[in-house]
């Protein structure tokens, strides 16, 4: 069996997108500031993928940039935010903890420079609320800036609200939506959102290309100068091709968001259901506000890198937060944000599945998760620690 | 190129030695949870020779590679070439460790030498090896020996 159980990575383009995307790297090729007709035609489609999309976001065409990604996005979206923050004196910045590193290095590196960041504490449900983003507001906060759904967790924020709130600060609101758009229903209008971020290659679209959305008023600074592509925002030849595959996975996900998650939130608490049988294993993040697609749990005494390895031996692709899959020497720092202790973090698992899975796929994974957890377990010294009582179990047993 | 090499996967998949050993003489451990491995040596050892050796290991696939690997350079071996195994010995045995990994076979030299120590304490015999130079905190982020 092969299951590809990490779409929270990356998706598989949908066909839809890549047919849209063919035309305009086979035939209309031609750079969209060209005046000959090819290059006008290109101009034509990328105006209205720009329409597209907007409507997809409840919001205006003009309101729409495209990027080179996500994290362009974020980048952007921060920086600009800043920016016009320092020109009025105001240089504060409230955020999350458990932010992607899109967002959180920026802020990093905008604290180097002299801006004050509080990071908001997402607690073990992994949620913030619009109190803390309340409380945490000064006269000299210029940006707020928090996460539609985490990224590891899927835990959801009350957007709408964490809105409202900065509306009536006076304070600019954007979001990472990344892991949200085409997954939940997500509108700029609606949810009092000033600023937001996205990726085409979470929703079936390709990789490379996001949008910024920032509402009408509000100032947008260059990080990519050179030519005045997007209204002179984002220098560079504009990626038609990744654009209209963009739009059209964008229009293909919104158009089957609620029938995708009819099926995927069954499958996922299937999923939660059936891990939750094994001793002493956490599911990480709030049960029920999270994304119809998203499983995570942590496994007392075991190391997650040798778990993906083995199930990537049984045909199953997920991820995990232990550091030896994070690339640096600490586990998650989304798992460390909820309260998980390192020696837990370093046993997680993320599944994040599509709407093309089966319940018979789920079982298979359920039952593969639990042998392989169980082998790992019956070698580990860790465990046996824990079992032994020379070691502490760090999750309270409510499994039967 | 794949994370690891074709042998690396070999003993990962397929580790040679695990588990306790009933009858050990020398065991010791290197390693801990906050870090994400520890590794645990047996050691039975008859008039100077490892006559058997096995693992347990806590940690990622390469973590598990080096101590089965470790196992195999040692078992039937005198106790002089246990005492002598170096870390860089197990990673060349692997066909190499990523940089980021190397750690794991520090860890695997370690863990002998504590199982080793651990058996001359028992003979009440003086160490005649070098003393595991232990976690040295050479991992930048990490925090723990602050």
């Amino acid at each position: 069996m092969n299951i590809y159980a990490d779409n929270g990575a990356t998706t598989k383009m949908s066909q839809r997108a890549i047919d849209a995307m063919i035309p305009y790297m086979a035939e209309f090729f031609g750079n969209p500031s060209s005046l000959y007709s090819i290059g006008q035609k290109a101009k034509e489609a990328l105006e209205d993928a720009r329409e597209r999309v907007a409507k997809c976001l409840g919001c205006t065409p003009a309101e729409i940039t495209f990027t080179g990604g996500g994290s362009e996005a974020d980048n952007q979206a921060i920086v600009s935010a800043a920016m016009a923050g320092a020109r009025k004196g105001k240089m504060h910045i409230i955020s999350t903890a458990f932010e992607h590193h899109a967002v959180l290095h920026t802020l990093k590196k905008l604290a180097g420079e002299g801006y004050d960041v509080t990071l908001l504490d997402p607690g073990e449900r992994g949620i913030v609320t619009a109190e803390q983003v309340k409380a945490a507001i000064t006269p000299d906060t210029c940006l707020v800036t928090i996460m539609f759904a985490n990224n590891e967790i899927g835990t959801i924020m009350p957007i709408k609200e964490i809105g409202a709130v900065c509306r009536e600060a006076g304070v600019t609101f954007h979001t990472d939506a990344v892991q949200a758009v085409g997954h939940i229903p997500v509108n700029v209008k609606e949810q009092n959102i000033d600023m937001l971020s996205l990726a085409a290659h979470k929703f079936h679209g390709p990789k490379g290309c996001g949008v910024l959305y920032v509402k009408k008023g509000l100032p947008i600074y260059n990080i990519i100068e050179g030519g005045a592509q997007e209204r002179g925002k984002r220098g560079g030849t504009e990626n038609v091709a990744a654009i209209m595959g963009l739009a059209a996975a964008l229009e293909e996900s919104c158009e089957n968001m609620q029938a995708d998650c009819e099926k995927l939130v069954p499958l996922r608490d299937r999923l939660i259901e059936g891990l939750s049988k094994i001793p002493y294993s956490i599911l990480n993040g709030d049960a029920v506000n999270r994304l119809p697609g998203n499983v995570n749990y942590c496994f007392e005494g075991i190391e997650g890198e040798s778990l993906l390895l083995l199930l990537d031996d049984k045909g199953i692709c997920a991820s995990s937060g232990s550091a030896c899959t994070s690339g640096s020497l600490d586990p998650s720092h989304v798992l460390l944000s909820i309260g998980r202790p390192h020696e837990l973090a370093h046993g997680s698992l993320r599944l994040t599945i599509g709407a093309d899975i089966t319940e018979e796929e789920v079982d298979y994974i359920i039952k593969s998760v639990t042998e392989v957890v169980a082998y790992l377990r019956s070698i580990s010294p860790f465990w046996h620690d824990l079992e032994s009582g020379k070691r502490q179990h760090m999750i309270k047993e409510f499994w039967r | 190129m794949a994370l690891y090499s074709n042998t690396v996967m070999d003993h990962f998949r397929n580790p040679r030695n695990l588990g306790a050993l009933a009858d050990a003489n020398g065991i010791g451990e290197a390693g801990n949870p906050v870090c994400g491995d520890i590794m645990k040596i047996y050691l039975k050892i008859e008039n100077g020779i490892i006559e058997d050796v096995s693992f347990e290991t806590f940690g990622c696939g390469s973590a598990i590679a080096s101590s089965s690997m470790a196992t195999e350079l040692i078992k039937g071996k005198p106790v002089e070439d246990a005492l002598a195994l170096t870390n860089k010995a197990v990673a060349e045995a692997l066909d190499g460790l990523p940089a980021h990994k190397m750690h794991c076979s520090v860890l695997a030299e370690e863990a002998i030498k504590e199982a080793l120590k651990d058996y001359y304490a028992k003979q009440g015999l003086p160490f005649p090896g070098e003393e595991p130079e232990g976690c040295t905190g050479c991992c930048e982020t990490c925090t723990l020996h602050e």
